[in-house]
C-alpha cells in the first residue's frame, strides 16, 4: 500500500494521525480551517497557525468502487470503497479514505452496497497512522 | 474592423490556418519526436507556409518533444516567442490563446501549437509510484484513490446522487461520441459501433464509470497554424478565426480533486466560460457544434452547464433526445472526441472545430459557422470561441 509523501504543511497532519488524533489546520489569526494544509491563509493572509481537534464524525459525501487495472496491493483487495468525508464539524472539508467494519480492517471488510451518500461514519485509527471511516449504527 | 490594440483584444484578431495530424491508433513505431515533427509539417503545408516562417511555438508542459529539438528537425526560423501551458489536457485551448496573443500583439508573425504523445504504448502515468506528489496525492493516494478516473468518479457520483442524472446520460455521451468515430475512418473506433447494451454490461473501471466513460489511450500528433486575420487571407485555405480564447484556474479550486470547496460541482469551465461569452459577440445559443473535452463522459454534463448550455443540474437531462447528435440541438465532438477517435490530450478537438468550420468534418453540422472548443474540465483549463 502507497504511503504518504509528505510535504512541509502536511505533515503535522499525519504526525497527529500517527497518535490517534484528527486535526485539521486552522488560521491563528481568524480561525478559518483550511484543507490542504497550505503556508498561509487565504481569507487573512496571517501565517500563523494551528492545528484543531475535530471531533471525527462525519457523513459521506460520495464514494467510489474502482476496479483494476490498479497497483497491485490495491487490486488484490479491489473491489473497494473509497469514500469522501464531510466533517461534522468543518463543512466543506472533505476527507478521502475508507470505510472499513472496525480500525485495521483490510480495503473490502465491509461489502461496496453498505456504502451510501449520506451515511453517518466516525473516525478511527490504528497506529499505521492512516485514518479510517466506520459507519456508526443508526 | 478595429485592428489589434483598438481596445478589441483577442476578437478575431488571429486565425487558424493549417491543421496537420499523424495517423491514431494504440500503437504507432515512430517514436512522439517523430510524430510531433510530422503533424507540425502537415499542418505548415495545410496552411502553405514554409516551416522557416514560423516564429511562435505553444504546447503542454507534458510535452516531451521540446522547442529545440522540435525547432531544429523541421527547420524552423528564428523563434521570438515559446510558451507551455500545464495542467494536462486543460492546456490544450491554452496553447492556440497563447500564439493568438502572441501575434495580436506583434510578439510573433506565425505560431504553431501542437502535441504529441503515445499513451498508447506508453505507461500509464498514475502506475508511477515514485513521483506521488505531495498535494494532494498524499491526501488521496493512499487511500486508493489512484487513477484520474477515481478522481471524477467521485464528482460524477455526488453529480448524479444532488441532479438524479443516470448511467443512460452517460451512455448518450458516449454513443454520440462513437457514432461520429463511425463515420470518421481517421478514428480509431471507425468500425467499432457502440451499443447500450455493451454500455450497460461492460465492465467497471470505478463505479460509477464503466469501461465506456472512459478516454481512448492512443498514440498519436497533431499541430496547428496561427497567423493573424490580414495575413490568413493570403493563406491556402478559408481562415477559422479566434473569435474568443480563455483560461480559467478558479479562485481555491483543487485541480482534479476539487474536494474542498464550497461546491465541487462547478469548476474551472465556470470560470473561463464568463471570460469567454464577455469577450464574445456570441451567445451559447448562437453555437453551431462543440468540441467538449472528453477524458470522462461524466465531464460533458459538467462541461454543458459550466459553459452555459444548460442550467445547473440539468447538464444531464441535456443529452436526451439526440441532443449530441448530428441534427441535435447541440452536435458533440464531431470527430469521436477522446472517447472515439483518439485521446492526444484534447488537441484533436481544436483540428475537428476548424474541420467543421472549413466545411470538410466527416460529420458535417450542415452550415456551420461557430464552434466551441473546449479543453478538460477539472483541471485549470482553457476554451476557444471559433468561427469562420
Ligand atoms: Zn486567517
Amino acid at each position: 500500500m502507497l504511503e504518504p509523501v509528505t510535504d512541509t504543511d502536511g505533515a503535522p497532519f499525519w504526525a497527529y494521525a500517527a497518535r490517534g488524533e484528527l486535526r485539521v489546520q486552522a488560521c491563528a489569526g481568524c480561525g478559518t480551517l483550511r484543507f490542504p494544509p497550505r503556508p498561509c491563509c487565504p481569507r487573512c493572509r496571517s501565517f500563523d497557525t494551528e492545528w484543531r481537534l475535530v471531533s471525527g464524525r462525519g457523513r459521506l459525501w460520495s464514494y467510489v468502487v474502482p476496479h483494476p487495472p490498479l497497483l497491485a496491493d490495491y487490486a488484490a483487495v479491489a473491489p473497494y470503497n473509497v469514500v469522501l468525508v464531510e466533517l461534522e464539524d468543518a463543512p466543506g472539508i472533505r476527507l478521502v479514505g475508507n470505510v472499513v467494519t472496525r480500525a485495521g480492517a483490510p480495503l473490502d471488510s465491509v461489502p461496496p452496497g453498505r456504502v451510501r451518500i449520506g451515511a453517518r461514519v466516525q473516525a478511527v485509527f490504528d497506529g499505521s497512522g492512516l485514518p479510517a471511516w466506520v459507519l456508526e449504527r443508526s | 474592423m478595429p485592428g489589434p490594440g483598438s481596445g478589441q483584444g483577442l476578437k478575431d484578431a488571429t486565425a487558424i490556418v493549417g491543421i496537420g495530424q499523424t495517423a491514431f491508433a494504440k500503437h504507432l513505431d515512430e517514436d512522439e519526436r517523430t510524430l510531433a515533427c510530422r503533424a507540425v509539417l502537415a499542418a505548415l503545408d495545410d496552411a502553405g507556409i514554409d516551416p522557416g516562417e514560423v516564429d511562435a511555438l505553444a504546447s503542454y508542459t507534458m510535452e516531451e518533444t521540446d522547442e529545440v529539438e522540435l525547432a531544429k528537425a523541421v527547420g524552423l526560423g528564428d523563434l521570438t516567442f515559446f510558451s507551455k501551458v500545464g495542467y494536462g489536457g486543460g492546456g490544450s485551448c491554452a496553447t492556440v490563446a497563447h500564439l493568438a496573443a502572441a501575434v495580436a500583439t506583434g510578439q510573433a508573425t506565425v505560431g504553431v501549437a501542437w502535441r504529441s504523445r503515445k499513451r498508447g504504448s506508453g505507461p500509464r502515468p498514475w502506475t508511477n509510484t515514485a513521483v506521488q506528489l505531495a498535494t494532494p496525492g498524499q491526501w488521496t493516494r493512499p487511500f486508493g484513490l489512484l487513477r484520474p478516473a477515481d478522481e471524477i468518479a467521485m464528482l460524477a457520483r455526488r453529480y448524479m446522487h444532488e441532479y438524479g442524472a443516470t448511467r443512460d446520460h452517460l451512455f448518450n455521451v458516449a454513443l454520440a461520441c462513437r457514432n461520429r468515430a463511425n463515420q470518421n475512418p481517421a478514428a480509431v473506433m471507425y468500425d467499432r459501433p457502440l451499443t447500450r447494451e455493451m454500455y450497460m454490461t461492460s465492465r467497471w473501471i470505478s463505479e460509477p464509470l464503466c469501461l465506456f466513460d472512459n478516454c481512448l489511450e492512443t498514440d498519436g500528433a497533431l499541430a496547428c497554424v496561427v497567423v493573424s486575420a490580414e495575413r490568413a487571407r493570403d493563406c491556402r485555405g478559408a481562415p477559422v478565426y479566434v473569435h474568443a480564447a480563455a483560461q480559467g484556474l478558479p479562485a481555491q479550486h483543487h485541480g482534479m480533486v476539487n474536494y474542498w470547496t464550497d461546491d465541487p460541482l462547478t469548476g474551472p469551465a465556470w470560470t473561463a466560460a464568463r471570460h469567454l461569452w464577455k469577450h464574445a459577440d456570441l451567445t451559447p445559443e448562437d453555437v453551431d457544434v462543440a468540441q467538449i473535452y472528453d477524458a470522462f463522459t461524466a465531464l460533458i454534463p459538467l462541461s454543458l452547464e459550466g459553459y452555459g448550455f444548460c442550467g445547473r443540474g440539468e447538464g444531464g437531462a441535456f443529452t436526451e433526445q439526440g441532443a449530441l447528435e448530428i441534427g441535435g440541438r447541440l452536435p458533440l465532438n464531431t470527430g469521436g472526441g477522446g472517447l472515439s477517435e483518439a485521446y492526444v490530450h484534447g488537441f484533436n478537438l481544436i483540428n475537428e472545430g476548424v474541420k467543421q468550420l472549413r466545411g470538410t468534418s466527416t460529420a458535417q453540422v450542415p452550415g456551420a459557422a461557430t464552434c466551441l472548443v473546449t479543453a478538460g474540465e477539472g483541471v485549470p483549463t482553457s476554451a476557444l470561441l471559433l468561427r469562420n
